[in-house]
């Protein structure tokens, strides 16, 4: 065996790859149809298997055939209801179908392989074909696998077409170039070979006409193949009828799904005989004469037949299913005149079509076949032939050209800016013109990148399939939204993470079926795939019907890792605890499976979605189920950013991270920024926003803006936390183009990129992530709890107050305005000394005493844990702060408080219900003074 | 054996400096560009060049030098490096010189400075000394600032 056309090969090994891509899903399905086999989907995955069996052995790669032809072996028992489509055989077939797979990606060492292991298994399946077969299951096989064109789905009849038109045309292609004088073996190995593809995909699908038209053809080129006939121009000739005869029955089937009337005996015959006939000269004169006419006279019989029976194509047959209709009804028309002669002659024609419907005319059926015909016809000159309709293309060529429109799209940008400045009417139009095709391009080439998610996707039912099978789960995947399209990196880059999230699911999501039945669900888990488009993102979900997150265990496991102390994760939020799954180094698998839990991973995943300008949102309800919610862009290439300005100089802030625009005039200027500790925050409907300036982040001075009279904060979105970027002036959105930064500014976090502005300047891409990282936006672990509750407050009114929520003992629960609140603070017990019986810490520079909230109030705290960090909630007054120590801070709500009992004692304001929990308002300043009446001292109001 | 290279030729300060003429893209006047903060100091800022975005290293502030008068635009000498091209700025182009290995003199070791790390040596022509950059070092900020 020798490769000596590696291109070949190569393309082989495609075509099988692609064959085989859908083979798995397809034996899935089958499985899971359990008796009712579905015969058109066996014949598709026998004739994927067919064509790598043919191909293989043509090319030599035996073990490859071999192991494919005993796949086909099985397969054809299965499509003859010999063999029912049990989890045995199915699994056989699958690993097998793997093996092949294994095979084609190193299919230079192929021929090495030991494939005995899936040969014997298979031929077990051969063999003891006999029980797996009982007989009450062959009423199944009513079905005739005679005439699979019946079952055949008409999107394989389109391949098969498709497929075989380009057989034909290169077969073409080669006897032109064999007829040259050019006849090396490569060409008439290649005419052999696609005329071997279209004889067993034609004998597969019955098409039986075809077959023996071509197997005679395949016959004729092997004896040239095997040197024992010599290639003539009587050889080529009879070579091109059968292309011509193959096309026509080609093109009948895709109009009518039948191979024609056409008998082609003759030509067979010449094949035949010009396949036998060694070219004794003297002999081929002799028959010569014949044999080249009749074929030509029988041609051109065939072809009138051929054009007056199936009418197809040419608008003459048309023409004359018209002729013949109206022929038959005026026939029609006066066979029934005399029937209702005493209706008016105007309805005559309307009586007759009438009478033509009810008597059983001879000849309705046959112009009712004839109309129909004719309106194929022109349903088919509307159509694009199968084969016309697509084209391959490499994906290289389609990169170049985004890049090209890329550039195209900045040079537009650059003309619509040149000319909204100059009043030429003509200039405008040409330019406004310009805008909608460049659009209109845009879209068409990265539509031309775009590819359903159910790419990724298709891969996911076996794997659930396995994985349930290895953790002993029952697990059912649903998928919607599989034409979801996305650009083609993208689908690249969230092949890995969507996998990992399933296999996850599989493995801790959804229990054991005795778990579940116990908890009253169906033993049965499903395990949803959603994709949709939501303004301009893709998002995609992985959600199932398991057990949920167990909040307890996650942090068991974050302290026993070593990520937390117990103490805060005490003080966690619920959706806190979820997203602890996305640290490094976190699983909450009790033991390491083979399937997942190494600790590796979910971070990964993260990572590799942020990457790619994407978020991930984990939602979970303890025995209801897990949902992942992944948020990513369509396209890379080129985004809708914001343009903003600072100091002269602009910047591109990428719209997925937008969430709204803020400005502030004349007095808010000043009284809408509230400064806590240093830091600014802007009240944005109630909750605390930090703002982070541009400016102080860039290191940029200026001598402008400073103090303008407006102000512009643009709220952006970093992860899940939000804030707000302070800029001197926001433009205009705009679709730009991504450039990458150049090796010098690579390592500065807060750019992501480069990209040229309309005027042909360049302006800095910001990447929020890195800003709100370098401006300690996130990170700021000890403020997360602040952030990050209001986040989920309920809808908010303007007289409503927003109040932290503090818990003390065991259920004891506190409120306070959150504005009276200047810091939460974690601090170290250790750091805890003692002044004047007074217990105090060192903070930023001060001595700042401590109260216990619980001892103060004499509700008792819970008992402390040594090492504990110390939750404090920072209280100052007139430049004196006071700690309070508490337990847990419980929440931030916003609500509209109605005390609905008075205070019973000092220190407290009254209570109300918060959150359906009864909860007492501190009044602060008097629980301090009570602890030291001297604070402030005289200052108190 | 006696070799000859060519080299392009730029002043920056007064002083007479020299790139391989191989490694130049194009030398084109001064274009205005954007300025990047955070940057070192050296980084003058980002030109647009037909499409493509280059750095452009004010080449007085990596040598060193004095900071160019402010009523003096610097020209661009854009040169390929690994990186993709890069725009070296300086006072004035000079023209492109044979030289021949028969006058290169490798720095003194009493040069200091960022000088000394990028200058490959010095020809010494009529007149005046010829110092060659490395610019393979110059173009690389990170390593050296």
């Amino acid at each position: 065996m020798s490769f000596e056309d590696a291109e070949l090969l190569k393309e082989f090994v495609v075509e099988s790859q692609e064959h085989l891509s859908d083979v798995e899903n397809q034996l899935l399905t089958l499985e899971s149809q359990g008796d009712a086999v579905d015969v058109a989907l066996v014949n598709t995955v026998f004739r994927a298997v067919h064509s790598i069996k043919g191909a293989a052995g043509f090319l030599g790669l035996d073990t490859l055939q071999g192991l494919a032809h005993r796949e086909e072996e099985v397969l054809n028992r299965l499509r003859n209801s010999e063999l029912r489509p049990t989890s045995l055989v199915v699994n056989t077939l699958l690993k097998a179908t793997d093996r092949l797979k294994g095979l084609l990606d190193d299919i230079e060492n192929s021929n090495g392989q030991d494939v005995s292991e899936h040969l014997v298994a298979l031929e077990l399946i051969l063999n003891g074909g006999a029980q797996p077969t009982p007989a009450p299951n062959a009423k199944v096989a009513a079905t005739p696998a005679t005439s699979a064109v019946d079952g055949l789905s008409s999107e394989a009849l389109r391949e098969f077409l498709i497929e075989s038109y380009d057989n034909l045309e290169q077969l073409e292609r080669d006897l032109m170039s064999l007829e040259r004088n050019s006849r090396t073996s490569e060409l008439i190995n290649s005419a052999f070979r696609n005329i071997h593809t279209i004889k067993g995909t034609a004998g597969f699908l019955g098409f039986s006409k075809l077959e023996k038209l071509t197997h005679a053809a395949e016959s004729l080129l092997g004896n040239i193949r095997s040197e024992t006939l010599e290639f003539n121009s009587e050889i080529s000739g009879g070579l091109f009828q059968v292309i011509d005869a193959v096309r026509n029955i080609l093109t009948n089937i895709e109009s009518n799904q039948s191979e024609g009337s056409d008998e082609f005996a003759a030509l067979v015959t010449l094949l035949n005989q010009l396949g036998d006939g060694k070219p004794a000269t003297k002999k081929s004169a002799s028959k010569k004469a014949p044999t080249s006419k009749s074929p030509t006279a029988k041609r051109a019989t065939k072809k009138t037949a051929a054009a007056s029976e199936t009418a197809k194509g040419e608008p003459e047959p048309a023409v004359t299913a018209t002729t013949v209709q109206a022929n038959s009804s005026a026939h029609n028309s006066a066979i029934a005149t005399p029937v209702a002669k005493k209706t008016e002659p105007a309805s005559a024609i309307d009586a007759s079509s009438q009478s033509v419907l009810s008597s059983p005319d001879v000849q309705q059926p046959a112009a009712d076949q004839v109309t129909a015909q004719a309106a194929r016809a022109t349903a088919k000159e509307n159509e694009a032939s199968a084969a016309d309709s697509t084209i391959r293309v490499d994906v290289a060529l389609l990169d170049k050209l985004m890049t090209c429109v890329g550039e195209l799209v900045l040079a537009r940008n650059q003309i619509l800016q040149f000319t909204s400045g100059n009043a030429d009417s003509e200039l405008h139009s040409t330019s406004q013109r310009l805008n909608i095709i460049t659009t209109e391009l845009q879209e068409s080439v990265m539509k031309t990148r775009m590819q359903p998610i159910g790419n990724v996707w298709s891969k996911f039912p076996r794997l659930v399939r396995d994985l349930a099978a290895i953790c002993e789960k029952q697990v059912r995947i649903e998928m919607e939204g599989k034409e979801t399209e996305l650009d083609k990196t993208i689908i690249e880059a969230i092949k890995d993470p969507l996998t990992h999230l399933v296999r996850n699911t599989v493995d801790h999501g959804i229990e054991r079926p005795d778990v579940r039945i116990q908890k009253g669900k169906p033993a049965e888990g499903c395990l949803t795939l959603r994709a949709y488009h939501e303004g301009g993102q893709v998002n995609i979900e992985i959600c199932d019907d398991g057990a949920g997150l167990n909040y307890e265990r996650i942090k068991a496991k974050a302290v026993d890792r070593g990520l937390m102390s117990a103490e805060q994760v005490a003080r966690m939020a619920d959706r806190d605890v979820g997203n602890l799954i996305f640290l490094p180094g976190f699983s909450t698998a009790e033991k390491v499976s083979n399937v997942s839990g190494r600790g590796v991973g979910m971070d990964v995943v993260k990572t590799n979605i942020e990457k790619i300008g994407g978020t991930v949102d984990l939602q979970s309800q303890a025995g209801l189920g897990t949902t992942i919610k992944i948020k990513i862009p369509l396209t890379l290439a080129i985004i809708p950013a914001l343009i903003v300005s600072n100091d002269g100089n602009r910047y591109a802030i990428p719209q997925v991270n937008l969430l709204e625009l803020v400005r502030l005039d004349g007095e808010q200027v000043k009284s809408g920024i509230e400064w806590i500790q240093g830091s600014p925050v802007y009240r944005l409907r109630g909750r605390l926003l930090p703002l982070v300036y541009l400016r102080e982040q860039l290191k940029t001075e200026s001598n402008i803006g400073m103090n303008s009279d407006a102000l512009n904060i643009v709220v952006l979105r970093a992860d899940d936390r939000q804030f707000g970027l302070v800029v001197d002036r926001i433009s205009d959105t705009e679709e730009i183009v991504v450039k990458p930064l150049s090796k010098q500014l690579k390592g500065i976090p807060v750019y992501s990129g480069t990209t040229i502005m309309g005027d042909g300047k360049v302006a800095l891409i910001l990447d929020v992530l890195g800003l709100a990282h370098t401006s300690n936006v996130i990170s700021q672990g000890r403020d997360r709890s602040v952030t990050e509750s209001q986040d989920r407050g309920p809808a908010r009114n303007s007289d409503s107050q927003t109040l932290l929520v503090l818990g003390v003992g065991p259920t004891h629960r506190y409120a306070l305005p959150l504005s009276q609140v200047t810091r939460l603070e974690k601090i170290e017990p250790g750091i805890v000394e003692t002044a004047d019986h007074q217990e105090v810490v060192q903070y930023r520079g001060e001595i700042l005493p401590l109260i216990r909230l619980g001892n103060q109030m004499g509700t008792g705290s819970l008992p402390a844990d040594e090492s504990a960090l110390l939750e404090v909630v920072v209280y100052t007054e007139n430049g004196r702060s006071v700690g309070i120590v508490v337990d847990r801070i419980v929440d931030i709500v916003e609500t509209t408080l109605a005390i609905t009992r008075p205070a019973a004692r000092h220190g407290l304001l009254g209570s109300a219900v918060v959150q359906d929990h009864v909860t007492d308002l501190l009044d602060l300043p008097t629980i301090i003074r009570q602890s030291d009446p001297v604070f402030n001292n005289g200052q108190l109001a | 054996m006696i070799a000859t290279r060519q080299l392009c030729t730029f002043y920056l300060d007064g002083h007479f400096f020299g790139v391989d003429a191989q490694s130049v893209q194009e030398v084109i006047r001064y274009q205005e560009m954007t300025r990047v903060p955070l940057t070192p100091e050296c980084v003058n800022g980002l030109i647009n060049l037909r499409g493509q975005i280059v750095t452009a290293i004010d080449m007085r502030k990596r040598l060193g030098l004095r900071d160019r008068p402010a009523d003096k635009l610097p020209m661009n000498v854009v040169v390929r490096s690994d990186e993709g091209a890069v725009s070296l700025l300086v006072d004035q182009i000079g023209d492109v010189i044979e030289v021949s290995s028969e006058d290169f003199e490798t720095p003194p070791e009493t040069l200091r400075g960022p000088t000394r790390e990028l200058v490959q040596g010095a020809y010494k022509l009529d007149g005046k000394l010829l110092l060659v950059l490395n610019t393979t070092e110059t173009v690389q900020l990170s390593a050296a600032e």
